[in-house]
């Protein structure tokens, strides 16, 4: 059984704005909805808005959710949250914001405030005819989670937008690989293939990494390379249950020990020159070699 | 909750009997000796191990020799499994189900990745078996057919009888994981095509971590545990005896008891299902019920989420479960259900209760008072409805063309 704070169940068993808003004509303030979710995953919600025209204040919050009990504590705290704000205040919450006005959610019930924010978005840019980001790539090409239907453009999609690192926050994001489990490897390909995108346009555009790289005293040099180990590579190493420690560096040669799954997996040498080589030449110097001791 | 909730959640453990903790306690207590000690004093004990292992095989219709105690199905499985993949080395080949329960489905995929193939059959939309999909699987290389004899999640009984007669024409070693049909369906091993069987000891009203598995005389069998000599080779390590001495007990009262739990299981079983049909709208039972537990009742509550349903029964006092106990915790939608084809529709708002021979009418008459309230409200919360429908059947078809 999930671990559910006090505020959650008290509002998942006592919702006091589900329903429907009705537009009945009312001069001076008008009705907007937005739709998120799939019935696939398991969670979607239908929010309701009555803005008032003159002051664009929210007036008036109805909520319609499909799903599990932080689904629906969720959407009562999102229309909590925003009844009174004007819409631009609105578009400031976070879904940090209701999972705090929850007193936290369970790790993997987080895409249950993400959900909560997107509706709201859709609502307020409905309501100002701004064209929603239908996504219809979405619904193309492969499909990774097979237990929740999400294709991999969604996958690179919520990636990219988010900046996730690991395949732990795109099962928080979108529940994509928290099922069975079966895709985790996949999802981390794709980050790792973004994240490779990334550096190599980076690269082709300014590359100030290596052009500083050449005013780099050796102590900054060694610890610019630390920063790139730290943030850009052992995130995505660790996700796979390895790791990576700098052991030494002389010159353009950078030693590192392989640790944990990296250490032992048949395809090290790959992890090597691909996941840490490639990144250090793309972030520092196109000279640098990496080696594993 | 309280320790006096309905407990309508059976397939994932029960109530220990306490005529079983009461034949248990002594040797917790009093007759602590290792059974395979030489003095009077383990000596004791060990009678105590084989008049456990008599009972377990009479629930069984085996012979005592052919009872290896373990720590549970999970156990036993992965022991029966690893057995006869051992004893035939040259064969590679393995064919199980796809709604087979993670001890089993976790192990073939792990043997996949060390060489071996494994055929995983599929089933319909009642949760059954294409027999003819099996005779196509079988060949000279299989080693092994790993099948459930009941479903866990959706009490399908599944032919195995039948289906052991198509495997040892073929020469494969037949292992049934039959952890939700002891004690509920009767077994008789001397007139079985089964090579292995596995049971549990929590699913019968013993404690958890203790169970038997079943090997036939003149099957060879390699262990997956090895140390000491305990249990002819087969099982190393100093028994739990209070464990084994609990199941045995508890064995003898479920042969005791079978036939009259099993009537008013279904009784009440049924009672409930067409209750909640007639008073529920967009609702249908899942899985096979001409072949199916006596216990178990598996409801798809359409446009509505399961968690929601359990925590507002939880709310009540009310035990039942979302899918496999096993899965819980997981964001996963039941991977038998899935196997089965049902929409999402129905996939997400399925709930199992599992009775036991401690159900009562009254906890039946609970469940069926709240129930109905309990789902209109989530109906009420929930966008997808019949007059709002153009919305669910857009994700649908997505789905659908995938």
């Amino acid at each position: 059984m999930w671990e559910y704070t006090d505020k959650v169940l008290e509002l998942f068993y006592n919702p006091k704005n589900q329903g429907v808003l009705e537009d009945k004509g009312e001069s001076g303030v008008k009705i907007t909805t937005g739709e998120v979710g799939s019935i696939a995953c398991g969670d979607a919600l239908r929010l309701h808005l009555k803005v008032d025209v003159d002051t664009d204040k929210i007036v008036d919050a109805r909520f319609q959710t499909f799903g599990c009990t932080s689904a629906i504590a969720s959407s009562e705290a999102l229309v909590e949250l925003v009844k009174g704000k004007t819409l631009d205040e609105a578009l400031e919450v976070t879904n940090k914001e209701i999972a705090a006005y929850l007193g936290g959610l369970p790790e993997a019930k987080i895409h249950c405030s993400v959900m909560g924010q997107e509706a709201l978005e859709a609502a307020i840019y409905n309501y100002r005819g701004i064209p929603l980001d239908v996504h219809e790539e979405d619904d193309e090409g492969a499909l990774v989670c097979t237990c929740f239907g999400i294709s991999e453009s969604r996958i690179r999609r919520v990636v990219k937008e988010n900046n996730l690192t690991r395949a732990e926050d795109v099962i928080n994001y979108i529940k994509a690989g928290g099922g069975c489990g079966s895709c985790l490897a996949t999802i981390d390909d794709i980050i790792v293939s973004i994240q490779r995108e990334v550096t190599t346009s980076q690269a082709s555009n300014n590359n100030p990494g290596q052009l500083a790289v050449k005013a780099l005293t050796p102590v900054q040099k060694i610890a610019l390379i630390q920063k790139v180990l730290d943030e850009e590579v052992r995130p995505v190493l660790i996700a796979d249950g390895g790791d990576v420690e700098l052991y030494d560096v002389d010159g353009d040669i950078i030693k590192v020990k392989l640790q944990g799954a990296c250490g032992s997996c048949s395809s090290s040498f790959a992890t090597l020159k691909i996941a840490i080589e490639a990144r250090l030449r793309d972030r520092i110097s196109p000279s640098i070699v990496v080696e594993a001791v | 909750m309280q320790r006096n909730c309905i407990y309508l959640d059976n397939n994932a453990t029960t109530k220990v009997d306490p005529a079983v903790v009461e034949a248990m306690m002594p040797y917790i207590t009093d007759y602590y000796g290792n059974p395979s000690s030489m003095h009077t004093f383990g000596g004791q004990v060990a009678k105590a191990v084989k008049i456990a292992r008599e009972q377990v095989a009479a629930l069984l219709g085996a012979d005592e020799t052919e009872i290896v105690f373990t720590s549970g199905g999970t156990e036993g499985d992965n022991a029966a499994i690893r057995a006869a993949l051992l004893a035939q080395p040259e064969k590679r080949h393995i064919i199980t189900t796809q709604v087979e329960h993670p001890a089993v489905l976790t192990l073939c995929k792990q043997l996949e990745t060390q060489g071996y193939s494994v055929t995983y059959l599929s089933v319909n939309q009642h949760g059954q078996l294409d027999l003819d999909e099996l005779d196509a699987a079988l060949t000279g290389n299989t080693a092994l057919v790993s099948i459930m004899y009941a479903n866990n999640e959706t009490g399908t009984v599944f032919p195995i009888e039948e289906i052991g007669a198509r495997v040892k024409a073929k020469g494969a070693i037949f292992h049934v994981d039959a952890v939700q049909a002891v004690g509920k369906l009767p077994l008789n091993m001397k007139n079985s095509t089964i090579d292995m069987l596995v049971m549990s000891g929590h699913k019968i009203h013993a404690p958890k971590g203790i169970g038997a598995l079943y090997i036939r005389r003149g099957v060879r069998f390699r262990p997956l545990i090895i140390g000491g000599g305990q249990q002819r080779g087969r099982r190393a390590g100093t028994e739990n005896v209070p464990g084994l001495v609990a199941l045995g007990k508890a064995a003898e009262l479920e042969l005791l008891h079978m036939e009259e739990a099993t009537a008013r299981e279904i009784k009440q079983r049924d009672r409930l299902e067409k209750t909640i049909l007639s008073l529920i709208s967009d609702c249908e039972v899942n899985g096979d019920i001409t072949q199916r537990l006596p216990n178990t009742t598996n409801i798809g509550f359409k446009y509505i989420e399961g968690e929601a349903i359990l925590l507002h029964l939880n709310q009540h006092q009310i035990c039942a479960s979302s899918g496999s106990a096993c899965s819980s915790g997981s964001l996963e939608p039941s991977h038998v259900l899935r196997a089965m084809g049902l929409p999402y529709t129905t996939l997400h708002g399925s709930i199992r209760f599992s009775l036991c021979r401690y159900t009562t009418e009254a906890e039946i008459d609970k469940v069926i008072e709240v129930l109905p309230g309990i789902i209109q409200h989530l109906r009420d919360l929930s966008p997808f409805k019949n007059d709002q429908a153009a919305w669910l059947q857009q994700h649908e078809q997505v789905l659908t063309h995938r």
